[in-house]
């Protein structure tokens, strides 16, 4: 047991949260009759009917984007919501949608939906590497009440339980997902939170920039997971 | 209603029994569930499901708040000639889904 | 081996369930429904197959099938489902009418703690199958926005 503990550092053998879940979790992820969410899916391809496919034509023109978002651009990172918003108000000229509603949720479910199987593949080289530097020194600080690093969940307890639950290695390949603790649709953010949360930690601003820093650098860390949007989690 | 996930043969054969899976997007808020202030939210869940062919039931369902949010319904029928297949459903607050599809037997 | 606090696992241990956990259904309730479905007459083991996982990460969404057997000359009209842990145990009724294709049904429930599931299907003749499944619901450990 000790020699496993510290190997995924070495990205010895990377699980997603998928490979840590229960059959029927698995199966209702496997499953698109049976995945909830699909209903928002569906949704989505509203949204793109509404606009989108005027200057994208087809969604499935989007095939390979979401797997290799987030990106960094003027010096910030952009995540697909952001990219998606940008779109609604500069380029449409419509309102951007609320970052958590449904139409967003759907929207980036359907785009990451078209690249569902390819290698997660975020560009890490130039003005990207300061900022995955500072999304990793964040995820090995200790913070909160707790005094926990997402790191030492992430690495060091994976493949442990927590109160009954598996602890995963936290990787960001399926978002935005569909959790039955939920029992809704959520975001990459949501889920995030509900990790600081769960340490006592203060949680990160929607805009502070160390958001992006730390979504880009959980996309790296997470390189070559498959891209399983939607997925389903407990 | 948001239109929900349906899954239903368009072509079957006459006495084979195929399968029906739905899938409505629904809170099903219990009526235990406290809110952020502390109240009480009221129960509003799908209560009853009903599908027909030709106005001639198949299958129906009495459900309680011990249903899972966005419902899940998986259920066969078996038809000896084409018809209209009718699935309705009504929840607490009276809302209301209904969907049609054609079936042909051969 | 990097251990967690144990106040960690107090922290972090509340589920969030939507069903209040602790609040069961009262002693002979499941019972009690049962008979009444029964309208006195006995209730057999068989004819009736219930499957639901028996260990479960979140009880927000167990996925179940009840399956009947029905044997030629036989009609299933009836299955009842309940949940004895739950604070109140009706799960769900199904009825099944000529042009229902055998006695199948499948769907997600929700399961406010460890407990038993138990299905009734009642037949033409008022002929009563029985079957139930304990299931051990575990907790999930985030806590929540
Ligand atoms: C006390 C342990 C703990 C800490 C600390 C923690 N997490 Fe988590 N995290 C979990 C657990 C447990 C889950 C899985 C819950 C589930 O879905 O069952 C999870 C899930 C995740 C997921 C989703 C994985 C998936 O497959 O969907 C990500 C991403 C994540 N955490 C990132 C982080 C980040 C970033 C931090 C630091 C800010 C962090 N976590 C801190 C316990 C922790
Ligand atoms: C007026 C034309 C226009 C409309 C309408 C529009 N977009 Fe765009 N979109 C663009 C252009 C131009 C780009 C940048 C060029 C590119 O990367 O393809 C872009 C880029 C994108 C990207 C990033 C693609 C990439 O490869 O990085 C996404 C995702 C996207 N749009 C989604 C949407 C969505 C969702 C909508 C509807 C809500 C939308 N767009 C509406 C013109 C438009």
């Amino acid at each position: 047991m000790l020699v496993c503990l510290g190997l995924l550092g070495a990205a010895e053998e990377k699980r997603s949260g998928y490979d840590d879940a229960g059959p029927q979790v698995r199966a209702m992820q496997d499953d698109d009759l049976a995945n909830p969410a699909f209903l928002w899916v569906q949704q989505g391809a509203a949204v793109w009917g509404q606009g989108c496919a005027d200057c994208h034509g087809a969604v499935e023109g989007m095939r390979g984007v979401a797997a290799r978002y987030p990106v960094v651009e003027r010096g910030r990172v952009v995540n697909l919501e952001q990219r998606v918003n940008e779109c609604r108000v500069e380029r449409q000229g419509v309102a951007a949608l609320a970052p958590e509603g449904e139409a967003m949720l759907g929207v980036t479910a359907l785009i990451g939906l078209q690249s569902r199987g390819m290698a997660v593949a975020v560009d890490v080289s130039g003005p990207a590497a300061g900022h995955v530097a500072r999304g990793e020194a964040f995820f090995r600080l200790r913070q909160g009440q707790l005094n926990l690093s997402c790191a030492q969940c992430h690495e060091q307890l994976a493949g442990q339980s927590l109160a009954g639950a598996r602890i995963v290695q936290g990787h960001a390949n399926a978002y935005p997902i569909y959790r039955l603790e939920w029992q809704g649709m959520g975001s990459l953010f949501r889920r995030l939170r509900a990790c600081l949360t769960g340490v006592r930690a203060e949680v990160l601003g929607r805009d502070e920039g160390l958001l992006g820093d730390l979504e880009l650098f959980l996309a790296a860390r997470g390189a070559g997971l498959k891209v399983e949007t939607p997925g389903v989690r407990p | 209603m948001v239109r929900p996930l349906l899954n239903v043969p368009r072509e079957v054969r006459a006495g084979v029994a195929f399968e029906v899976r739905i899938l409505i997007q629904h809170a099903m808020e219990t009526g235990f569930r406290r809110d952020a202030m502390g109240m009480v939210v009221a129960q509003d869940i799908i209560n009853r499901f009903e599908c027909a062919v030709d106005g001639e039931e198949v299958f129906s369902a009495t459900l309680h708040p011990a249903i899972s949010a966005n419902p899940y319904l998986a259920f066969s029928a078996r038809l000896g000639r084409s018809g209209t297949m009718v699935l309705r459903w009504v929840d607490d607050r009276g809302g209301e889904g209904r969907e049609e599809v054609s079936i042909s037997v051969s | 081996m990097m251990v967690l606090p144990r106040r960690a696992f107090v922290l972090m241990a509340a589920a969030g369930v939507v069903l209040p956990a602790g609040v069961r259904a009262k002693p002979g309730e499941v019972e009690a429904l049962i008979r009444a479905v029964a309208g006195g007459g006995v209730v057999r083991a068989g004819r009736v197959r219930l499957a639901v996982p028996e260990l479960v990460e979140n009880g927000n969404a167990v996925g179940i099938s009840v399956g009947a057997e029905v044997p030629a000359g036989a009609v299933l009209t009836d299955i009842h489902v309940f949940a004895d842990g739950n604070p109140r145990p009706g799960v769900a009724h199904f009825r099944f009418g000529r042009l229902s294709g055998g006695g199948k049904v499948a769907t997600r429930i929700r399961l406010a703690t460890s407990q038993t599931v138990h299905a009734v299907a009642v037949f033409a003749d008022g002929s009563c199958w029985h079957d139930s499944v304990s299931v051990l619901v575990t907790l999930s450990a985030c806590l929540d926005d």
